[in-house]
């Protein structure tokens, strides 16, 4: 265990020790005891900068479950950390705005914060693991604590069923990427992300490594909230605003990202690689970007807008893992562009997603509403609000001098140079990119001005608002302040952050472009002179103020599209028929009845193990040494055999007990000649004990017939019977035939005078050899006699209350 | 109701003595010849349940005033005790262990810790056995 | 000896099957009885029959049945004894206070 196994627990820790704080010290808000533990470990993340800057990795292992290849092994590198970093700083923010979101009085702190505690420590081991399994198990530890969040307001419809989504739609994601890191053990034959990638081109060449590219990706899309799983992350908004802000929008629907990061040294430079994730991401772009213009609710809006963003960092990663084709020579740089655009805008949304998402929590928190058709005219009642917004959506669209703008040039960039690539058929479909860009970023252009001037201009309406709104009280701006602080140095000062941590990162999703001891080296400017990608910037702007202006007159296309085609109508329709055929399916095999759950059972043992003894020739039987049989040995047997008979044919109870009776005394006779005076004797006195026992409990039910109703023979049961019979009769004889070992009594033999000091062999195995079974077992019996003891003593009692009442 | 209760009663005072001297002396004979906790408690126990079908159960209760729920629970306390007894000697748990002592008048004997365990089982054996049987007899009262 | 206690064995589960397979709690429970018959049996000649003396060390004899199987049986026979009283007290108690020993009469059918 190292002090980073440490960092990843931590929060684990905490969020067992959280409740009883939020116990002991009610009067403090709950959420100043838990900033402590984001700043401290944001603190101590950020001491590995510069040993990661310089090209260092760290690698702490902690053997978990060694015999299977998984340990806990936490690996720091230029990707990791900047995760790992955004989810403690993010974090700390985002707790600090909780503390004035949520009230002290009325809200479940200590529910919260567990699982906003939970959330972080899982978030941090699926960055920093180098483990494919232990990155899973945090994968889903994700989904889960994304679920209680989700579902905070639990008495909220809406709230349950967005968490469900989520659920849903991300521990499926999970699955198939479990079954992907399944594959590429079997492929690599190990878990190791490190491992796997020192082994790529092997892989590459592998049948099953399309397969596991899939399954891969559907984790890292359903995760990342990609088309056509995108529908989960509007209805997740229903969390409180500081979870949206943290979890549906600066971590956890990164994780994806982070995986198709993390992985791409295995899997880049494949054509369906390239293409699912760039294409997919692109797809991704346009349809939340459009989409969210359409949307009234100012949470949905931002929704909509994480997917189009999230589709842009996806699509940049495609691009970028066309790169490794050339090596990094000056065509690659061409491509690298897109990786570099993809973890400097990873970035930059964080930071103005983050200070947006806050600013819609304030004008809710104030107002009452997220309603963009009842709010207007905020800006004179919230300035700094209002500052807040302007820089936000500003860089969201794109727009200098903010860092968005940066990154959206830098997109730009990229997707031009991919018309250039000659690979992968691109010089048919590489001009698509720069146009589906093009008209995402339109979009983006309108929906942030949507989000910008709805709400803080136009008429005001007080009359409409449930509360009379004021400005936010100063803690609550602090968390936005310094978002949007870090969106202006950053997109003054971009290269602040190049050689920090875009380089190192870079170097960890592109590792085969550098020779040893290299780095890249990157530079962001501003000013690129008049480029094709300041012109499509203008035009942007141009087209997106057209269509922001005449918006009323445009909406109608959002119309055209039918809701019965839609996904969520889909994803809706699925749950029910699903729902329907579960219920179904499980009505038409658990009747209830203990008969039909036993000839499951049965059927399964007379299937399964007449085909085991038929597939491994256990019928091979040999009867030399089978001893010899004497005429009254004959003759027990058939009367046992009668005896048992005459249980189940006849209609008589008191004939049926004292067949029972017969069959038993019968095996003690069997005991007996078997060399068994043991079990003889046993048997004698408990056969004596249980026929007394029924005949005194028969004794006492006198209407209870053996056969309430005449039944007739059973055929089925009949054959069941039989088979059990068979199969009962082939396993005794296949067990005798066959020795696979030694029997192991000579061991009793010889041991049980010299070490226990017994003759008798069978109690000494049963008092010292096997004492700790048969301590159990007198353990059962004392159980069993309780039992019996409550079974009949406890209605005793409630008859005596009944009379006596 | 009972007929022949006066026959019944004089054999049974004789029979289930003999019956309960053959149980204990089973039980201490199991380490060698057969026999055992085992088979000396379910021995008791049709002693033990022969008195109570020729005596009613309130006369029983005054002659043998125990609570056989309470044996069964001794019965396991004298069964785990004895294996807890091994760790105090650095051993693992119910590690058992013998020695011939001279004792007085029986001559030398050989004594096992085994048959501490084995008391135990004896113990639990008759104390489930005669619960069982003796709650579902009182039952009848409520029929 | 073993082929024949081996059909021996299976007779005594196919009865016990069809018993345990039947409507009525008591033909269930006689069938729990003759099953665990079966098992002990089936235990004891799965084990070899007859290779020696009885598992006494006093009997000097040159080979002695295998005592394992012995212990287990030993083992297996009082718990049978106990599960067959609670299940009998089970049945008895239910048709008391439910007045039926059908099983299709005492199935829960919670969800129909």
């Amino acid at each position: 265990m190292s002090l980073l196994h440490v960092v990843i627990l931590a929060p684990f820790l905490a969020a067992i020790i959280v409740p009883f704080l939020y116990k002991l010290a009610r009067p403090v808000h709950t959420g100043w005891f838990v900033l402590i533990l984001p700043i401290l470990l944001f603190v101590y993340l950020i001491q590995y900068l510069p040993e990661v800057s310089g090209g260092q990795t760290i690698i702490k292992e902690q053997p978990w479950i060694p015999s299977l290849g998984i340990n806990f092994t936490v690996y720091v590198d230029g990707l990791g950390l900047l995760f790992a970093l955004l989810i403690t700083g993010i974090g700390a923010l985002v707790v600090l705005y909780s503390i004035y979101y949520l009230s002290k009085k009325t809200e479940a702190l200590h529910n919260f914060y567990v699982y906003l505690l939970l959330f972080m420590g899982a978030m941090l081991g699926v960055v920093l693991s180098d483990n494919l399994i232990v990155l899973y198990t945090f994968w889903e530890l994700t989904s889960l604590s994304s679920f209680f969040l989700i579902a905070y307001w639990y008495h909220r419809e809406k709230s349950l069923y967005g968490a469900l989504k989520s659920m849903l739609i991300t521990v499926f994601g999970g699955f198939a990427m479990l079954a992907g890191v399944v594959l590429l053990f079997a492929m690599g034959g190990t878990f190791s992300i490190r491992e796997l990638i020192g082994q790529a081109d092997m892989l590459a060449s592998h049948t099953l490594f399309i397969p596991a590219m899939l399954l891969i990706l559907l984790g890292a899309f359903t995760k990342s909230a990609q088309f056509p799983f995108h529908i989960w992350l509007p209805d997740a908004m229903e969390a409180p605003t500081p979870v949206s802000a943290y979890l549906h929008s600066a971590t956890m629907v990164k994780a994806g990202i982070y995986l198709v990061a993390r992985l791409s040294p295995v899997f880049a430079g494949q054509a369906e690689w390239f293409w699912l994730v760039s294409g997919f991401g692109i797809l991704t772009l346009f349809w939340g970007s459009f989409n969210a213009v359409k949307q009234t609710d100012l949470k949905a809006i931002l929704a909509f807008s994480t997917v189009s963003q999230l589709g842009m960092i996806m699509s940049l990663l495609g691009l970028g893992s066309a790169s490794v084709h050339f090596g990094y020579a000056t065509e690659a740089q061409a491509y690298t562009v897109a990786t570099l655009a993809a973890i400097f805008h990873l970035i930059n949304h964080a930071t103005f997603k983050g200070s947006l998402f806050m600013v819609v929590g304030i004008v809710d928190h104030e107002t009452g509403t997220r309603d963009i058709r009842r709010l207007g005219g905020l800006m004179t009642v919230m300035p700094i609000t209002f500052t807040i917004a302007i820089i936000g959506s500003l860089s969201m669209a794109g727009l200098p001098p903010f860092n968005g703008f940066l990154s959206k040039e830098m997109f730009f960039t990229a997707v031009l140079n991919a018309r250039e690539l000659g690979l992968f058929n691109m010089q048919t479909w590489g001009a698509l990119f720069p146009f589906v860009a093009w008209i995402g970023s339109v979009f983006t252009f309108v929906y942030s001005m949507i989000l910008l001037f709805k709400p803080f201009t136009g008429q005001y309406k007080p009359e409409q608002l449930d509360k009379t709104p004021h400005e936010a009280p100063l803690g609550m701006l602090i968390s936005p302040v310094i978002l949007v602080s870090l969106v202006i140095i950053f997109g003054f000062f971009p290269n602040l952050l190049s050689y920090t941590i875009l380089e190192p990162a870079m170097a960890s999703i592109l590792p085969g472009l550098l020779e040893p001891g290299q780095q890249f080296l990157v530079h962001i400017a501003f000013w690129h002179g008049w480029t094709t990608e300041l012109f499509m910037t203008i035009g942007v702007i141009v087209l997106g103020s057209l269509l922001y202006l005449s918006l009323k007159k445009w909406q109608g296309i959002y119309d055209l599209f039918p809701h019965r085609l839609s996904f969520n109508h889909l994803y809706d329709q699925g749950l029910i028929s699903m729902e329907r055929l579960s219920a179904r399916v499980t009505n038409a095999h658990m009747t209830g009845s203990i008969r039909d759950y036993l000839i499951y059972i049965l059927a399964f043992f007379i299937i399964v193990l007449g085909s085991a003894i038929f597939l491994l020739e256990g019928y091979a039987f040999q009867f030399e040494d089978s001893g010899a049989i004497a005429a009254h040995e004959v003759i027990l047997a058939v009367v046992m055999v009668i005896a048992a008979i005459a249980v189940a044919v006849t209609e008589s109870r008191l004939t049926a007990i004292i067949a029972a009776g017969v069959v038993g005394y019968a095996v003690a006779l069997f005991f007996v000649i078997f060399r068994a005076p043991d079990l003889a004797l046993t048997q004698l006195v408990i056969e004596t004990v249980s026929v007394a026992l029924f005949l005194l409990c028969f004794y006492h039910l006198p209407k209870l017939k053996l056969k309430p109703k005449k039944t007739g023979f059973k055929v089925t049961n009949f054959i069941i019977s039989l088979g059990v019979g068979t199969i009962i009769t082939l396993i005794a004889l296949s067990a005798h035939s066959t020795r696979l070992f030694a029997p192991i009594s000579e061991y009793f033999v010889e041991a049980s005078y010299d070490e226990a000091g017994g003759k008798n062999m069978v109690n000494v195995i049963l008092v010292d050899f096997r004492g700790y079974d048969t301590m159990f077992e007198i353990l059962v019996l004392g159980i069993a006699s309780l039992g019996v003891y409550a079974l009949i003593k406890l209605r005793l009692n409630r008859r005596e209350n009944y009379e006596n009442q | 109701m009972r007929i022949n209760d006066v026959i019944l009663q004089t054999t049974a005072k004789v029979i289930s003595f003999i019956i309960l001297t053959f149980g204990i002396y089973i039980f201490f004979a199991g380490h060698h010849i057969p026999g055992g906790g085992f088979i000396g408690g379910l021995i008791t126990t049709s002693a033990l349940v022969l008195l109570y079908v020729a005596f009613d159960m309130e006369t029983m209760n005054k002659v043998i005033p125990i609570d056989f729920k309470k044996m069964t629970a001794l019965g396991l306390l004298i069964a785990v005790s004895t294996g807890l007894g091994a760790l105090l000697f650095d051993q693992p748990f119910l590690t058992h262990t013998f020695g011939y002592f001279d004792l007085p008048i029986l001559g030398e004997a050989e004594l096992a810790t085994a048959v501490l365990f084995d008391i135990g089982v004896f113990l639990t054996v008759t104390g489930v056995a005669v619960t069982i049987i003796l709650t579902i007899g009182e039952d009848e009262k409520w029929k | 000896m073993e082929v024949m206690m081996s059909i021996v064995v299976g007779i005594l589960f196919a009865v016990a099957t069809y018993l345990i397979l039947s409507k009525s709690i008591l033909r269930i429970l006689l069938g729990t009885v003759i099953i665990s018959h079966g098992a002990h049996l089936l235990i004891l000649t799965m084990g070899g029959l007859k290779t020696g003396a009885p598992p006494l060390l006093g009997q000097e004899a040159p080979a002695y049945t295998d005592p394992l199987p012995q212990a287990l049986i030993l083992t297996a026979i009082v718990i049978a004894f106990g599960v067959t009283a609670l299940v009998f007290v089970l049945a008895y108690r239910s048709y008391q206070e439910l007045g039926t020993d059908d099983m299709e009469q005492l199935r829960g059918n919670d969800n129909e």
